[in-house]
């Protein structure tokens, strides 16, 4: 024991130090057309990570049609006034570049990973297509159909993300979270080209861009790149967002998904605050912990008590992020034992926060998590796309990425009594949504109707 | 103070220089475990793998699982340690015996995070740690009772045997693990290569099955210790003796049995789902065969490339029939596949396949243009500093070279290697690795055939 808390306090001693002497910040420009660039040198090899991040995602979609930023990412690739569809990923190529792309609820992203002295080209090839994208109806229809494909594999044949997208049509009914990234498969056998140019001339403007450039790079000379690259490209005037608030819950929800499975499956889903001011919202903070204390490492509450101890779990786990444009959640998950029904395990994981409800958490539980949390931010350190990513995200959601380090501190200021205070407050039946896998043996599974029709 | 100070500063003034080859120490103990080791202090942190020859291809008969499970309950429990001292400073109590809960808090206390696993040839236990001496010192000495001293509490065992029974029946109603599983079975039989581990063959193992594998696998002789940060050499030797000089002495693995020849097969398997996974192949390649550049180049080309590939562009961009489809080579110790891949759906899996056959054809009878390998070279050679750009890379690449015996200059000399290969090259390499009528294909879900 002593010699345990005496590695602690050394570790922290040495962690403080380092994160004072050796962490660099960021720094930010902006343009005069409103586009915002994030640098973050890091010299430690000669290579650089930069993002082009869209502030708009499936969120800003409208029923009908579901999908379209996700479909309009793909598009991305098929073509400028300058290049031929795929040649954008050719150059890339040719470049030594590794790239892709990404869609969120909150945000649409696009990256290349390259050898320090390739920025610039990258860049061009980034602001050609902010700006001359082509929409070629042919090369539209044969990429919807591979976005078909991506939610045949990714979705429609996969259970447990059939309960996930079941959960978020359930808890969310007039927030656009609702509905899916790659949207619902009639809204894709719906799409036109149209939609999808409609989409990019509304929102792809340097205005609701971000640039993020991390690595061996100088932070002034970014700068300069991007005023070259993106400079001339004017900003649009953005349509305003409707907030589409979702109202309260006034009680429990349930949702049963059947699909061919071995075995069940349940998710619960407590509506949650989410992260707005960084000084104030120590509920966030809090809830950070509490996921941490539940699942933050493999002898956590949830993993202990119900996975290695009660054997009431094949798996457990805890999740909750305050860094959401739109409501977040707190979630409990797990896949029940043999001969556990997902009733009992649901029961089992709520007990495990109820106990911390009642009864606290240590001073010695918090401070495991808190040192695991600090040092994490030595160990992202080894990795600009992870920092780059890191900050990105931040930026999307409203909270400046000079908040990072803030958060931490905010993290490591939390209190068991403020852990145990969000125990209780958050985790009533009223703001809870239930999803649960319903296994059904594979030969019982109707076959899929002719396509062009659904089935489900 | 003053010197932690320095330290600091001397430290944020070593920088990795720009296209420097990375300096690679390797060295053997006298136990025999293989170490190498990079030294880079550019962030206060550390990390770490032992790799052993405990991999699945070492599964005895009837008891597929076995190695894997073994990796995994390192970490369920130790055994006290038998010597007062223990590794730890002379004249201390022997370190007690450790609960699965107390391992895990110990390496949580000191802000370590361990990893581990094993595939098909190697197990693998890892480390990520601070670099600063007491936090260091705890997880690797902790991590060599685990290596040493397993107690592979029976309890636990059934606890964990329960849960991969689960996983190994949620696994076969997936269509992709269902394919992968017959895809290996088709292409090596009863080679260690093709055993999977089924619900019978793991509910067969008892604890004195992992007793008795950890002790003829875990040995010292047959270790490789790969390290890379702020360490210098003497303390990465330190670290390496600690985590191997208490495993024993290993006799010598049985040989394995040959690769069998490849065979034109087919297998079709239906499944509810949506879409067909098909997975076509033979064995082709091993570490170290010196068609490994010509392969890399071309495969590249054929299917390995993402979105500039030609399985990619015939059968996503041109037809729409994907979202995924890739080509790769899998070297091993002995001959690991060829492999095609992709998943459609299930009305489109025939035309999909006959897309997938012509683009083979077409590669393996004409090659590559000069373009194509213009474009090749261009990026493998080019986005080579994203392979060593970081700890975790560095690591992975050094502990391949390490458990595969690959020359120490690999990383050093991969690019111009790269840069050597012809088309010829890549026709010769191709046509002795991959013969089209000796392909075996597997079909999951997908209409049957007209």
């Amino acid at each position: 024991m002593k010699f345990q808390l005496r590695a602690i306090v050394l570790a922290w001693l040495w962690l403080g130090l380092q994160l004072l002497a050796l962490a660099a910040p960021a720094q930010e420009f902006q343009l005069a057309n409103g586009m915002k660039v994030i640098v973050k040198e890091d010299h430690r090899a000669p290579t650089v990570a930069h993002m082009i991040w869209y502030r708009t995602g499936a969120m800003d979609e409208v029923n009908g049609t579901t999908g379209v930023a996700h479909a309009l990412e793909h598009m991305m690739f098929k073509g400028t006034t300058h290049l031929k569809p795929g040649e954008f990923s050719r150059r890339v190529a040719a470049l030594g570049g590794r790239e892709n792309a990404f869609t969120s609820k909150d945000f649409t992203a696009y990256f290349q990973q390259i050898e320090k002295s390739r920025l610039a080209d990258v860049m061009a090839l980034e602001a050609d297509r902010m700006a001359n994208l082509i929409f070629d109806p042919d090369e539209f229809a044969q990429e919807i159909k591979v976005v078909m494909e991506e939610r045949r594999l990714r979705t429609d044949d996969q259970p447990l993300a059939q309960v996930g997208e079941a959960l978020s049509a359930a808890a969310f009914v007039a927030h656009p979270y609702h509905h899916p990234i790659v949207g619902w498969m009639n809204d894709l056998e719906n799409m036109t080209v149209a939609d999808a140019r409609a989409w990019y001339e509304r929102w792809y403007a340097p205005n609701n861009a971000v640039m993020v450039v991390a690595g061996d790079v100088d932070a002034e000379e970014v700068h300069q790149l991007a005023q070259k690259y993106f400079g001339a490209i004017p900003a649009k005037p953005l349509p305003a967002r409707k907030p589409q608030e979702e109202p309260a819950q006034h009680g429990v929800r349930r949702v049963t998904v059947k699909a061919p499975a071995e075995n069940p499956y349940v998710v619960l889903a407590f509506r949650a605050p989410r992260l707005t001011d960084v000084e104030r919202d120590d509920d966030a903070h809090a809830l950070s912990v509490l996921a941490a204390v539940l699942d933050g490492y493999d002898n956590a509450r949830l993993n202990a008590a119900l996975v290695r101890t009660g054997r009431v779990a094949n798996s457990v786990g805890a999740d909750y992020s305050g860094l959401s444009r739109g409501p977040a959640l707190f979630t409990l998950d797990g896949v029940p034992a043999a001969g556990v029904s997902t009733e009992e395990l649901e029961r089992s994981l709520r007990a495990e926060v109820q106990r911390i409800a009642d009864e606290g958490v240590s001073e010695a539980e918090l401070q495991r998590v808190k040192t695991q949390l600090v040092a994490s931010q030595i160990y992202k350190r080894d990795s600009i796309f992870g920092q780059a990513m890191e900050i990105g995200g931040f930026e999307m959601r409203g909270i400046s990425p000079a908040q990072i380090d803030r958060v931490i501190d905010k993290l490591r200021a939390v209190t068991p009594q403020q852990v145990q205070a969000v125990a209780r407050k958050y985790f009533n039946d009223d703001s809870l949504t239930v999803a649960t896998l319903a296994p059904l043996p594979l030969s019982e599974k109707k076959p899929a109707a002719p396509s062009g029709a659904l089935l489900r | 103070m003053k010197k932690l100070f320095l330290a600091l500063v001397a430290s944020a003034a070593l920088i990795h220089p720009a296209w420097a080859a990375l300096a690679i120490d390797s060295w053997t103990l006298a136990n025999g475990a293989r170490v190498l080791f990079v030294e880079n202090h550019s962030i206060p942190m550390i990390d770490l793998n032992v790799d052993f020859d405990a991999g699945s291809r070492r599964d005895p008969p009837g008891k597929a699982g076995l190695a894997a499970l073994t990796a995994a309950m390192l970490a369920r429990g130790v055994d006290a340690d038998s010597q007062p001292g223990g590794g730890g400073a002379p004249n201390t109590p022997a370190p007690p015996a450790l609960t699965e809960a107390q391992i895990s808090d110990a390496f949580a206390d000191t802000a370590a995070e361990r990893g581990g696993g094993s595939d098909a040839e190697r197990a693998s236990a890892s480390l990520r740690s601070l670099s600063s001496a007491a936090e260091r010192d705890a997880a690797v000495r902790l991590l060599a009772r685990l290596l040493a001293q397993p107690s592979f509490p029976a309890d636990l065992l059934e606890r964990d045997k329960a849960r991969t029974i689960a996983a190994i029946k949620e696994a076969l109603t997936k269509p992709d693990a269902i394919a992968s599983h017959a895809f290996w079975r088709l292409l090596y039989g009863s080679h260690p290569y093709g055993q999977e581990a089924t619900v019978a063959s793991v509910g067969a193992i008892g604890r004195d099955d992992l007793v008795r594998f950890h002790a003829s696998h875990y040995v010292a002789n047959r270790a490789v210790v790969s390290i890379i940060g702020d360490l210098s050499r003497a303390e990465a030797d330190a670290i390496a003796r600690q985590l191997t000089e208490r495993l024993p002495q290993g006799a010598p693995l049985p040989e394995l049995p040959p690769v069998p020849a490849a065979q034109r097969r087919e297998e079709r398997l239906p499944h509810p789902a949506s879409q067909a996974h098909i997975l076509i192949g033979m064995p082709a390649e091993v570490r170290g065969d010196p068609d490994f550049f010509a392969l890399t180049v071309g495969n590249y080309i054929l299917g390995g490339g993402g979105f500039v590939s030609r399985l990619t562009n015939e059968v996503r961009e041109k037809r729409g029939l994907t979202y995924g489809v890739y080509s790769a080579f899998m070297p091993m110790a002995q001959k690991g596949p060829f492999q095609i891949g992709l998943q459609t759906k299930k009305e489109s899996a025939e035309q999909a396949r006959q897309v997938v056959s012509d683009t083979l054809a077409a590669f393996l009878r004409d090659g590559p243009t000069e373009a194509e390998l213009r474009a090749a070279k261009d990026n493998l050679i080019g986005s080579f500093p994203l392979r060593i750009d970081n700890n975790r890379k560095i690591l992975a690449n050094i502990a391949l070279i390490g458990f595969y015996n690959l020359p120490l200059d690999y990383l050093d000399t991969w690019t111009a290697n790269i840069d050597k290969v012809g088309i010829a090259d890549i026709r010769a390499a191709f046509a002795r690795k991959v013969e089209q009528d000796r392909l075996a294909t597997v079909v999951v879900g997908g209409e049957a055939p007209k």
